[in-house]
């Protein structure tokens, strides 16, 4: 095999071996779903879905999230056409936005907490923090991630390395984006419903 | 500054500060040992920092065996106790609950789990003719994260203690209320910690076996070793994701006070009991399928015979691969779910000893007019097919909801499943090890010992198991240290610790077994044979043990049983090498791990700075990883050459 072969075969496998880890990550989430679901009425002496959803709020979240998923496609855009400055300001929006997103889900938690509805108050909420946490933890792992990819693409460049760490990261950004949708319809439209 | 940790948390039990003595004196003659050949240069180049899986395999294995030997101790321990039924003698009720569940975890997280990855390391590439895995510092990550795991739990022996709410540790038991220690701690980052070396070990070999096979092998031409593994491996990355957030929301409920599972404030533990099962009923899967395809390569090898239904062999592996996620509930029929889903379930559970019906008959029919070579494997296998048949009855039985009323929860299911997995998966390890054991040293073990070690195990398993079957008809539950003389079962329980002692003589003959046939070797060496037993399949083609590049020229296979279709053809593999390029070594996947294992003793004793230096040293090592784009060497086309004429 020629460098090049070996070079296609690598990102080949890294990038089919990185589909079977999101499954897996999937399934993470399906348990938390399934928790969620189980545990959703135990609301204790605690609060009710309804009770606590700040609708609009939460939509914002959504839409900034979404956003963040199509600026990370235009970056890949960019990424495949070579053009190292748009990569930089496309992932440098997508920071942003994903920076956004988890501020305001920390806001809300905090606030949350010191009205007295906190993790501890119920099973409700326990699987509420849990399962929105989760996801925003999987964010925060992304931000750190475009860090390095920015300080790595910085350094080094777009090569075969880089490029397929952001195609990579790109089928993680839009997974969490799926996710963010179950959450908004299953935990949010339906807890108000 | 040191949270809970505190000098109380030094063990007051004589029994286990001996255990702990026997450990640090083992490991101080070890580290000794070492320092005084001066093999350290030699440990650290060729072992610890090496991406080679075949060496990674090997470290998997002897993790495996020092795991076995503890979970036999605690084997022993138990059986005495219930022996003697003299309450405190030799362990105080306490101790004898950390115990048995220390011998769950140990036996399933670290040995079983431990064989099934190395017997993967070890085959699956060369299997499919390969020459790595598909990301070998994911791979060494993976291992790293195993021992991690393992040093975790056998640290909690000497610090602190172990948990005792069962192997799977059942909510609300195991909740802050009722298990205020660190055992549960232990135990859940332990898990965790070794859990998500499993994962990623799954998703690499997955990867593997899809992605690497050598050219013309389709799936259907695969051994079926592979094909077993590939279903294993399925199971892994389906099942593992779903122990990792259970044991994370129970870690929650402890650490944070939520209430997933707790009694109160709409917690539910049955919650609990369903997820942990989800998880662990394929977990058993995970571990039978790749001794099953063990077993069908080596039945087929000693018959000298393609392996009878081949097709069908690869259905049932299918089969059983989907029905094991549709039968979780049958190990709580008594939670109360109702008639109509405790039938499914029952039927469910039924259904699937239908594929295994189909896996025990191809490989009798394997064998029917083949020439049987009675070696130490097929001693193995015979015994498996005779045991595993008993556990499999004793499995259907118990799979009539009814029935599973009278006997959930005593020693008839303990006695169940323990003929499942010794019968199976650890027979099936076993005559895998003879087999493949002169793969990778170039001699064979000594046949007279292997034999004698077999029958120590197989009468040793009947003694120990057979009258706990009893005893759980009778109506012995599981779990207790005492049981009232006037019962009348003290001699059932006598004979069953007679048979583990029996079992433990069968470990003696194979540690003298191993001694000695290295011994012999050393003293009269023979040339190494690359095709000792005649064998089928593609690894038995390149030299024993293999080289670094597995192999020389990248094979291409046209048919099932490659090597044996090369050899009645007499087809030579061609002597034009290239290049070849392998992974460098690289410590830094122990480094991972060993930030992992810091996370994991900084969150049991609420040393919170320590987890957190924890997590930082996992990400920096991790970057520094990333960072490095030059990992690979060449191993030029001349060297090969040189290499493979000295043979």
């Amino acid at each position: 095999m020629n460098a090049e072969a070996v070079a296609t075969t690598r990102n080949d496998k890294a990038i089919f071996g990185f589909w079977v880890y999101i499954m897996t990550d999937c399934i993470l989430f399906a348990t938390l779903f399934a928790t969620y679901a189980v545990l959703r009425n135990n609301v204790a002496h605690g609060p009710a879905g309804h009770d606590i959803f700040n609708m609009p709020y939460v939509l914002t979240e959504t839409l900034l999230l979404l956003t963040s998923s199509f600026t990370c496609g235009l970056m890949i855009l960019a990424s495949r056409m070579g053009k190292l400055k748009q990569v930089l300001l496309w992932l440098g929006v997508t920071f942003a936005l994903g920076l956004a997103f988890v501020t305001m889900e920390i806001t809300e938690f905090t606030h949350l907490v010191g009205d007295g509805h906190g993790w501890d108050t119920s099973a409700f909420l326990s699987s509420f923090f849990t399962l929105v946490g989760t996801h925003g933890l999987h964010i925060s792992v992304g931000l750190l991630w475009i860090l390095v990819m920015g300080a790595f693409l910085l350094r080094k460049g777009l090569n075969q390395h880089t490029t397929r760490r952001l195609e990579m990261f790109s089928i993680f950004w839009h997974f969490l984006d799926v996710v963010w949708v179950f959450i908004f319809t299953i935990v949010f439209l339906m807890g108000v419903a | 500054m040191f949270g809970r940790l505190s000098l109380d948390a030094i063990p007051k039990s004589p029994v286990t500060l001996g255990g702990v003595a026997t450990m640090i004196l083992a490991l101080l003659a070890i580290i000794g040992l070492i320092t005084y050949l001066k093999k350290w240069p030699w440990l650290w180049k060729n072992w610890l920092t090496s991406l080679d899986p075949k060496k990674i395999g090997v470290m998997y294995l002897i993790v495996a065996g020092i795991m076995l030997l503890r979970g036999l101790g605690d084997a022993l321990l138990i059986r005495s106790e219930q022996a003697l039924n003299v309450q405190g003698v030799p362990l105080s009720s306490d101790t004898f609950q950390q115990i048995f569940s220390a011998h769950g975890t140990m036996m399933i997280f670290f040995v079983a789990m431990g064989v099934i990855f190395g017997a993967m390391n070890l085959l699956v590439p060369l299997m499919i003719g390969a020459r790595d895995v598909a990301f070998p510092f994911l791979n060494a990550a993976s291992f790293w994260l195993f021992a991690a795991g393992m040093v975790l739990v056998n640290v909690s022996l000497g610090i602190g203690e172990f948990q005792a709410a069962g192997w799977l540790a059942y909510p609300p038991l195991s909740e802050l209320q009722f298990s205020p220690g660190v055992g549960v701690d232990y135990w859940i980052w332990t898990l965790q910690i070794a859990g998500v070396g499993s994962l990623l070990g799954g998703i690499n070999f997955l990867v593997t076996i899809i992605k690497m096979r050598a050219a013309g092998m389709t799936l259907m031409k695969m051994p079926l070793f592979v094909w077993s593994c590939l279903g294993s491996l399925s199971l892994i990355v389906f099942a593992f994701p779903i122990l990792t957030a259970t044991l994370a929301m129970l870690s929650l409920d402890r650490l944070l006070g939520m209430h997933f599972f707790t009694s109160d404030l709409g917690g539910n533990p049955m919650m609990y009991i369903n997820l942990i099962w989800a998880w662990g009923h394929p977990e058993v899967y995970i571990l039978i399928l790749p001794a099953f395809g063990i077993f069908s390569v080596v039945v087929a090898s000693f018959t000298s015979k393609a392996l009878f239904g081949y097709t069908s062999m690869v259905w049932a592996i299918w089969g059983i691969t989907l029905l094991s996620f549709l039968v979780w509930l049958h190990h709580f029929f008594t939670m109360g779910a109702g008639a109509d889903v405790n039938a499914f379930f029952g039927i469910m559970t039924m259904v699937i000893a239908v594929p295994t019906g189909v896996k025990v008959f191809n490989w009798l029919f394997t064998m029917f007019r083949g020439r049987v070579r009675f070696t130490t494997p097929m001693m193995w296998f015979l015994g498996f097919v005779v045991t595993f048949t008993l556990g499999g009855a004793a499995g259907v039985l118990m799979s009539i909801p009814a029935i599973d009323f009278q006997v959930h929860n005593s020693l008839f299911l303990v006695a169940h499943f323990h003929t499942m997995i010794i019968g199976g998966v650890i027979f099936g390890a076993f005559a895998g090890y003879t087999y493949w054991f002169p793969k990778f040293t170039g001699f064979r073990l000594n046949e007279f010992l292997g034999k004698c070690a077999f029958w120590c195990w197989l009468v040793g398993f009947l003694g120990a198991f057979v009258p706990l079957y009893i005893l759980g008809l009778m109506g012995a539950t599981r779990r207790l240290d005492h049981y009232d003389p006037s019962l009348g079962w003290q001699w059932l329980f006598i004979v069953a610790g007679l048979g583990v002692m029996t079992i433990l003589l069968g470990v003696g003959f194979q540690i003298l077994q191993l001694g000695y046939s290295i011994w012999q070797h050393k003293k009269h060496p023979q040339p190494a044979e690359s095709d000792p037993w005649d064998g089928r399949t593609l690894e038995w083609s390149i030299s024993s043990p293999p080289k670094e590049y597995n192999y020389a020229v990248a094979p291409v296979v046209d048919t099932r049983d490659a090597f044996w279709a090369m050899k009645q053809s007499g087809l030579k593999p061609s002597k034009t090498y290239v290049g070849i390029e392998v992974p460098k070594n690289s410590p830094l996947g122990m480094f991972i791990a060993a930030g992992a294992f810091l996370v994991g003793f900084g969150v049991v004793w609420h040393m919170w700075w320590l987890a957190i230096v924890g997590i930082v040293a996992v990400i920096i090592f991790m970057l520094v990883r990333f960072m490095d784009d030059d990992t690979e060497r060449i191993i030029t086309a001349a060297e090969i050459e040189k290499m493979e004429t000295v043979r």
